[in-house]
């Protein structure tokens, strides 16, 4: 009976919903975003969505709190004082009450009649072990049954993460290369991250960003059997390099990562998981059919194909998070180099 | 047995939920970052802490406990440690302690200086 849990919960996620709204002081709203992630991952958790709520802590409570204070950083923690504006507040509220009329015909929490789950879910969950012999039903939904949905979410992260790598690097390069004609001292060599001096910090995650890594391979590889995969396993493995850069320095993160390798596994990432589409087809499928992959077993073959899957989505995410962290903390280091001088 | 283990995780979970509360009134009451940190860190180790101990006997000798030994020690290793983070940039960043030495006891703010606390960001 967990249902008082999820009404605490759900009124915690309004209360922090609220005061991000209120807030002035950019920093602390940044922080009440992480939080209101970390409830979400809660209450995803509650509703035995797992693999889900490990997306959510890792991105929005982790990655995206680091990625929103980097661009904090770089302009202001102040909220511009803007006079008020009622048409802004009109489309506000016509939006919210369609949203909220909308849910009106939405079954009930929990309703087990609800269209969802007459349709093709009981297919999927009879299919799992018979089909697969995997008992992760999201696995085999996502990497399978809606196995051109995931693909095309894989390309999205792709395309996003060439978005964002042209939008901010591009002028971060010229600026810094400017900044350099200009006979600035400040080169290749950022200063050294003042947390690395923090023993105490350097330590613990020197302890933890193993352990850290080493669960991403376990969610990634242990998808089939228990919540995870490779957007999660992506994630995680991201959020322990964007760790190891914030505590060691961007500079020596990209020793240990370089962005051409990562940039690289990005497109890998795409190309094993179209690839394996194609080899299905070669082997005379359907495109991302992977039963052709073994001749005697079915199911072994489709547990074959989406672990190739999989590993595609993980290699993808792991190097869009961090090129995404390389791409922010790139343009603060420019930044404060030209500042300090 | 059965019943002195019961008594023994209730008592855990009755003591790890007042510690928390007792952060939590801290985090509210106390007049800095410094003590409010202080107040943070106590829901993080001792009431997290005892609750999770709590639970493990409660849990008895299965996979579970493991989990929440694991749970417990990734718990010890992270929360002090962010907890000396967020001061350590406080003080880093030039936030001054409204509590003085001599105080500290006695819980009340320095005379002279403005009994609201500032937000860390500002220096």
């Amino acid at each position: 009976m967990a249902f008082p849990i999820e009404v605490v919960l759900f009124l915690f996620l309004i209360a922090s919903a609220i005061s991000v709204a209120l807030l002035e002081d950019l920093f602390a709203a940044a922080m009440i975003t992480g939080i209101f992630s970390l409830i979400s991952a809660g209450l995803f958790t509650l509703m035995d969505a797992v693999d889900v709520a490990f997306t959510e802590a890792a991105v929005g409570a982790g990655i995206s709190t680091v990625l929103v204070l980097s661009t904090l950083g770089l302009t202001t923690d102040r909220e511009d004082q803007r006079a008020f504006h009622l048409f802004p507040l009109v489309v506000v509220l016509i939006t919210g009450a369609a949203l909220l009329y909308g849910t009106l015909d939405m079954p009930l929490y929990g309703d087990p009649s609800a269209p969802i789950h007459g349709h093709v879910a009981p297919d999927y969950i009879v299919g799992a072990m018979k089909d697969f012999g995997i008992p992760n039903i999201v696995t085999n939904v996502l990497a399978s049954y809606r196995g051109y949905d995931t693909l095309g979410e894989t390309v999205v992260i792709f395309t996003a993460t060439i978005g964002v790598l042209l939008l901010l690097t591009a002028g971060g390069r010229e600026r810094g290369a400017s900044k350099e004609s200009e006979g600035q001292a400040h080169t290749a060599h950022e200063p050294p991250s003042p947390m690395r001096e923090v023993v105490v910090l350097r330590l613990v995650s020197q302890a933890l960003i193993p352990l850290i890594l080493l669960f991403a391979f376990y969610v990634q590889f242990h998808g089939d059997f228990g919540p995870g995969g490779g957007f999660q396993a992506g994630v995680i493995f991201g959020a322990g390099l964007v760790l190891y850069g914030l505590i060691f320095g961007l500079e020596t993160l990209k020793g240990v990562v370089p962005p051409a390798v990562l940039e690289a596994g990005l497109a890998l990432g795409v190309l094993l998981y179209g690839g394996t589409g194609v080899a299905c087809l070669l082997l005379g499928g359907n495109y991302l059919d992977y039963a052709v992959f073994d001749h005697h077993s079915a199911a072994h073959g489709r547990h074959l194909g989406i672990l190739l899957v999989e590993g595609g989505v993980g290699i993808a995410v792991t190097c869009a998070m961090t090129l995404i962290f390389y791409a922010f903390g790139g343009r603060s280091s420019i930044r404060n180099g030209g500042a300090s001088q | 047995m059965e019943v002195a283990l019961d008594a023994l995780s209730w008592l855990l979970l009755g003591l790890g939920s007042f510690f928390c509360m007792v952060g939590g009134l801290g985090l509210l009451r106390l007049p800095d970052v410094y003590t409010r940190t202080h107040g943070a860190a106590i829901t993080d180790t001792l009431g997290a802490g005892l609750i999770l101990i709590g639970l493990m006997l409660q849990a008895g000798p299965t996979l579970v406990t493991v989990k929440l030994v694991l749970v417990l020690a990734f718990l010890l290793f992270t929360s002090p440690v962010s907890g000396h983070a967020l001061v350590k940039a406080a003080f880093s960043s030039g936030v001054a302690a409204q509590v003085e030495h001599s105080d500290v006891g006695h819980g009340e703010t320095a005379p002279g200086t403005d009994p609201k606390p500032e937000h860390e960001t500002e220096s």
